[in-house]
């Protein structure tokens, strides 16, 4: 575990040195100020357009960050040789693949917290109003969600050696989940076959991210998902995660590591 | 001899102003879209309507605190709720059945789905309607053109936020972008006889909603509801005033309109009762 651990770290350590984080966090807070100063008819009350411009660009950031984090661990580890005095050391190659998940997943995380905390601080002046059990299941499920995007990319990373191309991919194809995914089945009633079987295969296949975006429920006010809900879908996502971990690590166990 | 880079350079930049006081006076002519004081005609031309509507939709997904039907969702494309609203409408049972778009489960992913998105049909209430407000001053600013921003916008103001003033002033900038409107000059007449309580200049606004009312052969086709509502705002008025001939004369041109022409008839009915009873009193009082 210590292995994995130390892993994760240098991932962490890496996601604060480079300024990818810096830049959409500043990028973030800009727009939502902006947006914030703007007056609507001299009431200073108006706040959910507010909340939802930040929540989107909290949502769009966190996606880039995690991708893009996760897309170069491995093609950078081979690019620079530096996979080879690693695994030559007591480190199996499931213990890389569950570390690089791990840093990229927890350094998502914090960088998920700053956001949240100012999405806090910047509602909350504006209302007066701070319902920290609903943020907390917000990011709750935005990260769970996050662990199956990263555990996506970590596998994508596998397949394609260069990360833009799994960057842009995995982009795409979560993007695509969370705008059309829960629509599939109501797509699928009005096709004719096999074009209905297929969509209906993709919509029962596809990890269903959109259950995990309760963005509406944070910015109308819609007050806490029940609990237990929030419990079956982080196992959902943990059941995912773990299929997308052991897909890499199928792939990745025979895989030649020169580029 | 070789030139100095600062003196070529100081030669172009002599050259581009010149030719720019040459061309200025000409290229302003060249397009309509470089008159435009608005940034955002400026930016995407006409483009910006597609963009108005969108976020007129987003002022009605507001309204709903989000329970809205995507583009996957099948429901007829009717008026937008804040729309009706400003009209008086209220959600009968049959409405309600018919904003039920989810409709049952599908299957078990649709049926989880459903804990973590909005299930239930409500609308903004006690002040929270001002969180529709900066998607209809958007709106207008993309299209200037599009009416029912302008008339919804002041509704909400002025009846549910108690901003009588700042609707006033989105109707003016309304009417100022559309000078033959008359459904902003019967919004504007509704505010200054249910806010003001000014009868004479809403009763002016009215008159001169219906006049361009008549002058549009458009709206004299297709709109008869806005006719029979400003007809039925001014007899409403001139009944309030104690006007009994003017009261019964705009009920009977809103009943040449109306979808329900018994009901203005009773109304009309009514106030020859109240006119009878008026000239029979001094007779009854005795000396």
């Amino acid at each position: 575990m210590n292995t994995i651990w130390a892993l994760a770290g240098v991932v962490i350590k890496e996601l604060y040195r480079r300024k990818d984080f810096y830049v959409l966090f500043v990028l973030t807070a800009l727009i939502t100020i902006a947006a914030g100063m703007v007056n609507f008819f001299n009431d200073p009350k108006i706040v959910r357009y507010v909340k939802d411009i930040c929540m989107l660009l909290i949502w769009v950031s966190a996606l880039l960050i995690a991708i893009v984090t996760t897309a170069r661990q491995i093609p950078a580890e081979r690019e620079s040789r530096t996979i080879f005095p690693l695994l030559a050391k007591p480190v199996t190659r499931w213990q890389f693949i569950l570390g690089k998940f791990l840093g990229c997943w927890l350094a998502t995380g914090m960088a998920l917290l700053v956001f949240y905390v100012f999405f806090a601080i910047i509602t909350g002046s504006r209302e007066q109003y701070w319902p920290w059990l609903t943020y907390l299941q917000a990011i709750w499920l935005q990260w769970a969600m996050l662990a199956v995007v990263i555990a996506l990319s970590l596998c994508g990373s596998i397949i394609s050696a260069a990360p833009s191309s799994t960057t842009t991919i995995c982009f795409i194809a979560v993007a695509g989940i969370l705008l059309v995914g829960g629509h599939l089945n109501t797509v699928a009633l009005h096709q004719a076959q096999p074009l209905q079987t297929i969509f209906y295969t993709i919509y029962f296949l596809i990890p269903h991210l959109e259950w995990f975006d309760i963005r509406d429920r944070v910015v109308y006010d819609w007050g806490l998902l029940n609990w237990l809900d929030c419990v079956r879908a982080t196992l959902y996502a943990a059941a995912y995660t773990g299929l997308f971990l052991l897909l890499t690590w199928l792939g990745f166990r025979r895989k030649s590591l020169n580029t | 001899m070789k030139a100095s880079p600062y003196l070529v350079l100081a030669l172009v930049l002599t050259v581009c102003f010149t030719l720019a006081t040459g061309i200025e006076p000409r290229a302003s002519t060249w397009s309509d879209r470089a008159k435009s004081n608005n940034v955002f005609s400026m930016l995407f031309g006409d483009g910006r309507r597609l963009f108005a509507n969108q976020f007129f939709t987003m002022a009605d997904v507001y309204f709903h605190s989000g329970y809205y039907p995507s583009v996957f969702d099948l429901r007829e494309e009717g008026q937008k709720e804040i729309v009706a609203e400003s009209h008086g409408h209220t959600d009968s049972p049959e409405d309600e059945i018919k904003e039920d778009f989810l409709g049952k489960p599908k299957d078990w992913i649709d049926r989880f789905g459903r804990h973590f998105r909005i299930t239930k049909h409500t609308h903004l209430e006690s002040g929270n309607e001002r969180e529709i407000l900066p998607w209809l001053r958007l709106a207008a600013d993309m299209d200037p053109q599009k009416i029912e921003t302008y008339t919804v916008g002041s509704f909400f103001m002025r009846t549910h936020l108690n901003r009588p003033r700042e609707a006033e002033a989105f109707l003016r900038e309304g009417l100022r972008n559309n000078p033959g409107s008359y459904e902003i000059l019967s919004e504007l007449g509704r505010l200054y006889d249910e806010n003001d309580h000014d009868t004479g200049r809403a009763r002016d606004v009215w008159q001169l909603a219906l006049h361009k009312w008549a002058k549009n052969p458009e709206a004299v086709k297709d709109d008869k509801l806005a006719f029979e509502e400003i007809t039925v705002h001014l007899a409403q008025l001139e009944r309030g005033a104690g006007n009994w001939p003017q009261a019964i004369h705009w009920f009977q041109a809103a009943q040449k309109v109306a979808p329900d022409p018994n009901a203005l008839q009773q109304r009309i009915d009514e106030i020859k009762k109240t006119m009878a009873a008026q000239t029979n009193a001094p007779a009854a009082v005795p000396h």
